[in-house]
This record gives C-alpha cells, structure tokens and sequence, in this order.
C-alpha cells in the first residue's frame, strides 16, 4: 500500500524537484583541489535545503525571486562624477576586483606584516582555509536555513583568504569596480584571526548588477576584527551577502554596513559568541528612495558565558521605499550573564515608505540582561520647530535630525576616520536628495 | 519694536478661538511683562509669534520693526531678531549642543548677510558666555538639552540667547521648574542682555521672577486679550490677591 502523499510533503518535493533542476544548469567552476570537495558539499546542502521562496519564513517580507533568478537583468554602471573615492587619506592594503575578477595590476601586493592573503582562485593547498571555507557557512545553516549562502560557497569564482597572525596596522580593504552592464558576481572571502590578532577589513564598490557576497570568518581568542562594508549609489543593484563570524573567548566582532540606494539588498549577519567574554556589534545604516527594499536579517548566538552584543540598525527611508529587519538574540542555557541589546528603527519620510521588523529574543539561561526596541516613525514635528525657531532653515533643521537619527548606528564605528567619511557621504546623499 | 494689533488666533484642527483681538505694543529698550491664569492663551501667543504649525491666524497683525510677523517662516523670524525661550525646550538626542548652535549662529548670519564665524571664534565667544552662566564645557559637547536638568534646560535657552543676540525676546514661563539659587542665575543672564536696542517679553503665571527682571511694564491676559496694563505694582497686587479681583474689577 502506497502511502498518499501530505500536500506538505508533496510541496517540498516540488521545490527540490525545482531546485534539481535549476543546480543541473550549473557547473561548478574550476578550483584548486582543496576546495573542490567543500564546493560539492555545498551543492548538495543546496540541493537539501532548496532555494528559497516568498512562502518561506525567513523570506516573508523580502521576495528572493530576483536573487535566484537564472537570468540577470543587465543595470547600467552607476558614474560616480560627484563622489570623491571613499576612504582618501586612509592608509590601507588596496584589493581590487573588476566585475568580481581580482585584478592584480590595481591591487598592492597581497602581503603585510602580520598578514598572508592568498586568491581563492590561486590558493594551494591552504590548510586554514580548508578547515573553514564551507564550514562556518554550514553550521549557519541551523536554526534557520540560508540556502543562498550554500549557494554561493559552491560557486564562488574568486574571493580572497585573509589570516592575520598579529595586530596588522593597515586595513585591508576590498574594492569591487563594475565594467559590465550584465555582471553577476559570487565571491567568497574567507578571514582567520589568530590569538591575539587584529583586523580591520574594509569593502565598498558597485559589485555588479547582481552580486552574491560571504564571510566567513573566525575570530581567535582575544583577537579583534573590524568589519565594515559600504554600498554606494548604484541604483540598480540587487545583492545578498553573508556574514558568518565565530568569536571566542574574550575576542570582539564588529560589523558595520552602509547602504545607500540599490534596487533589492537582503544582508545576513549570523555570529557565534562561542567563548567567554566575547563581544559582538552588529550595526548598519540604510538609506533609500522609491524601488529600494533593503533587508538587514541578524541572528547572534549567545554559547558562552559573559558575552556582550549588541545591534543598532537604522533606516532612511523616502518616496516608498521598504526597509527590513529580522534580528533575533538567541541565549543558550550555558551563557550566563549575557548582555544583549537590539535596535532596529526606521525614519519614514513619507507616508509610502513601510519599515517590517521582526525583533526576537530567545533565552535560555536564566540570569541574563536583554533589551530590544523597534520603532518607525517620522522627523519629530517639536525637534524641526525647535531648531528653525532658532533660526535653521527647515531643510538644513532635517538634514541635522536625520543625521542625529543615524548617529547611534554610526557610533558603533570605532574608527572616527572611517566613520567620519560615513558622515559626509550621507550629508551629500541627503543634500542631494532634499529637494 | 513688535506690535500685535487685534490678533485673533484658532487651533488650526478645531473651531476653538484662543486668542481674541489682542493688542499689545512692546518699545524697544523696554521689558514687558506678561501675566495670566491658567488658559488665559499666554504660551499660544509666544508660540503664533515664534511660527509654530497648528494655530491659524483668523484676524489681525503681529509686526517686528514693521515687517510683518505673520508671513515669515520660524527661521525668517528668528534672522529677524525674534527669539522664544521655550517654557519646554526640548531634547535632541544626536544632535550636539555645540553644532547646532553654531549652525544656527551661523544660518542667521548668512540670512542677514553677514560672514559666517570660523570655530575658533564662536567657541572664544560661546566659552565666555557659557562660562557667565555657569554652563560647563561638559554641557556644550553634550546633544541638545538630553540629561539636562530642568534648570540646566534654561540655562541652555539663555545661552542660546546670549550666542544668536536676538532684539526681540519672548520669555516663555522661563522661571517655571526652577528653585531660587537657579532663577536668580537665569535673571542674571537675561539682565546682562538687556540694552537700548532691545526689547523682552516676559511671560510668567508668578510674581516672583520680576523681582528679579524688573519689568517696566505689566500686562494682564485673560480669554485671549490684555484686560488691563499698568507699572510693576500691578505685578504686586496679582501676587497679594490672585486673578480674581482684578477680572472682577475688568468684567465689572
């Protein structure tokens, strides 16, 4: 007797019937041998997990139809003519990739004190690499699923392997510049901190019409990674990136993202506070107008005992465009006295705009101290009148309470250079867009 | 210097008239208190003066120098000279005390045509004013009044004050929240401003702050008008007898 199926049972054969047949198109790009078995691992936790649609949970409010599609719809190269470069006057290890493809003639030398950095595509056999690349991304693939991440680990056709062995003075910074019209782009980056170590790793560029983005990173003990990654004006850019990080004892993860403008940004955080007294800060500002969705969904994982997180999110939003946020703390029963603080909020500038929080606390362990608050909302009538009344024209009143309203957020970056080249890019976003 | 001639005011959402023909003419040099019950539509009219949203002007002219009041935006009006002490002023997290009253210094500075001040001069000038008003450093790098106590709040005001030199200033129930040692400090700073070209309103429900901003001029409001005007010895009399006789006495 043959047992009739459960319309449940029967749509999730659907889905990895489709998921089936959308990997069949695919082909694993060429890899150092190394990396080969953990690409084809990754294919086949893909396969598993299927590829996401709008019916499932964590996809509830962000459609990922466009980030999965087969065909990439071609976006012009955003001309930045009025944008000076970002971080002049900071002395940093420039890593460039055009159109995804690492390009050595615009990159320095891939070598610094304290530093071994290795292209994914030119790897040797790289035993630290091998341990991790895939793995981290793996163990993130529970609670929840992140089958685009998965995704990317199997087709990732370049990235860098970074591994500071002490306090590297100089930040490494990733550069991504877009040629074509038709890009998409899947890099993979993988980052160890020995004991002790310190890393600051910058990204920002264009990418590519379409771009697919993973970190995984593993943070040593009592090591300390600066992470922070701005997306620019590039109107039509659609992309999902992934971070992974596992932070042990006494170690601190920062994270910050600047987005500004883009068509559809889903950005995954998912941190293990593995070891005792570690810190994680996960922290972004997004600014948009009409199309732009932008999603920030974050997991932090409090494992041990003493660990302090905390994310700050905040939201520009005008002329309808969608802001998310999923951000969960999630206590297990080993980590007491954990500190965990969440906060998304948005600032609607209209009334067409729509900010979707998902905030959520988890905690097992009984002696913890956890806070979280999200709110939408608009410039305060009291504080616009108070400043004008004072004499500060109505637009230049705006500019300074939206700024005020994204300092908690940019206060999480450390570095007061690279914070305040945030500060003026979003002044002359919002100055160009106040009218 | 500012003259409200028969001013009839209404909340902007509802059929509620607050003020109703109120005139009052305020010469330059002078101060001019202004008293009143509860109700009476005292914050109203420093609020309609200073370009708040949510009133409507159904009748009459409010000018400064001659030029009306009434057509100007909040910022016109404060480059104009026009400055409201708030009875709350309120807290602007993020924004720090320092940049925004330099920005607005400077925003009122450029609307007259005037040249902007480099941060070495506006902090020569902010530090000595702060420092006559027992304002610490701590104080200005602060955001805007977040942490301030009630009377640290006023102090703020006046500063503000001092720093944007305004010639008319609307003093909105600025002793209300404050004990004696605080209110002297504030009469203080308002005292030192006071000169030939400019002119104060002083809106109280006391008597007791004009003991120490003597007022040349006191003004009784009730429902929306001045009922009756006289020298400082009508302040006295509130203060011996309340509102009661004196609305008697105007209704009778």
């Amino acid at each position: 007797m043959s047992a009739v199926a459960s319309p449940r049972a029967a749509r999730r054969a659907a889905r990895q019937q489709a998921t089936a047949e959308r990997l069949a198109t695919l082909t694993l790009p060429a890899a150092p041998a190394w990396l080969k078995p953990a690409r084809e691992a990754a294919m086949a936790r893909v396969a598993e997990l299927t590829l996401p649609d709008r019916r499932d949970e964590y996809w509830s409010y962000t459609n990922p139809e466009k980030l999965i599609s087969a065909e990439v719809r071609p976006a012009e190269v955003f001309k930045i003519t009025d944008e000076p470069p970002m971080y002049q006057g900071i002395d940093r290890l420039k890593i460039v990739f055009v159109d995804g493809v690492f390009s050595a003639a615009d990159s320095d030398p891939l070598a610094g004190e304290g530093l071994e950095i290795t292209r994914l595509a030119d790897s040797a056999d790289i035993h630290w690499a091998k341990d991790l690349y895939g793995t981290l991304e793996a163990a993130g693939q529970s609670p929840v699923p992140r089958p685009l991440a998965a995704l990317n680990s199997a087709l990732a056709t370049d990235g860098v392997l970074i591994r500071a062995t002490g306090k590297v003075k100089r930040p490494v910074s990733l550069i991504y510049r877009r040629a074509g019209r038709d890009s998409a782009v899947t890099l993979h980056h993988v980052v160890k901190l020995e004991k002790g170590a310190e890393l600051t790793l910058l990204e920002n560029g264009p990418v590519a019409a379409r771009a697919s983005m993973v970190i995984e990173a593993e943070v040593g003990e009592g090591a300390a990674l600066h992470h922070v990654r701005t997306m620019g004006r590039d109107h039509e850019r659609k992309a999902v990136t992934h971070v992974f990080a596992r932070v042990a004892e006494k170690a601190t993860l920062k994270s910050f993202s600047l987005s500004m403008n883009g068509r559809l940004m889903r950005n995954e955080v998912m941190v293990w506070l593995a070891g005792k007294d570690g810190t994680a800060h996960v922290a972004g500002a997004a600014l948009g107008e009409g199309v732009f969705h932008h999603d920030d969904t974050v997991f932090v994982a409090h494992q041990a005992p003493g660990c302090e997180s905390r994310q700050v999110f905040k939201k520009v939003l005008r002329d309808g465009a969608v802001g998310v946020f999923q951000g969960k703390i999630l206590v297990e029963q080993p980590a007491q006295l954990t500190d965990g603080y969440q906060l998304s909020q948005s600032l609607l500038m209209d009334e067409r705009c729509q900010f979707l929080a998902k905030p959520e606390l988890e905690i097992y362990a009984d002696d913890v101290k956890c806070s979280h608050g999200s709110t939408s909302g608009e410039i305060s009538a009291d504080h616009l009148f108070y400043l004008r009344a004072r004499g500060v024209p109505e637009e230049e009143a705006k500019l300074l309470l939206v700024l005020a309203f994204l300092a908690e957020a940019l206060d999480e970056i450390d570095d007061e250079d690279i914070a305040n080249d945030m500060r003026l890019r979003l002044r002359r976003w919002l100055e160009r867009h106040s009218h | 210097m500012l003259e409200i001639n028969n001013l009839h005011v209404k909340l902007q959402d509802e059929d509620k008239a607050i003020l109703k023909g109120l005139s009052l003419s305020v010469e330059a040099g002078s101060v001019h208190a202004i008293m009143g019950p509860n109700g009476s539509g005292k914050s109203t009219l420093s609020y309609v003066l200073a370009g708040r949203d949510g009133y409507e002007v159904t009748d009459g002219t409010a000018t400064l120098d001659g030029e009306s009041l009434l057509d100007m935006e909040p910022e016109e009006r404060a480059a104009h000279g026009l400055f409201l002490a708030f009875q709350y002023p309120v807290e602007i997290p993020g924004v720090g005390n320092m940049t925004f009253l330099r920005t607005a210094v400077n925003a009122q500075r450029k609307a007259r045509g005037e040249a902007e001040l480099s941060s070495g001069e506006f902090l020569k000038v902010i530090r000595a004013k702060a420092k006559d008003l027992k304002i610490d450093a701590e104080m200005l790098k602060r955001p805007v009044n977040v942490g301030f106590s009630g009377g640290e709040k006023k102090r703020n005001e006046i500063l503000q004050m001092a720093m944007l030199e305004p010639r008319m200033c609307i003093l909105d129930e600025t002793d209300s929240g404050l004990d004696v040692d605080a209110m002297k400090l504030v009469a203080e700073g308002v005292n030192a401003l006071r000169s030939e070209g400019r002119a104060f309103l002083v809106i109280t429900h006391y008597q007791r702050l004009l003991d120490h901003i003597k007022p040349d001029v006191v003004h009784i409001m009730a429902n929306g008008r001045i009922v009756k005007t006289g020298g400082p010895e009508l302040a006295l009399e509130v203060e011996e007898n309340g509102y009661a006789d004196i609305l008697a006495e105007v209704q009778a």
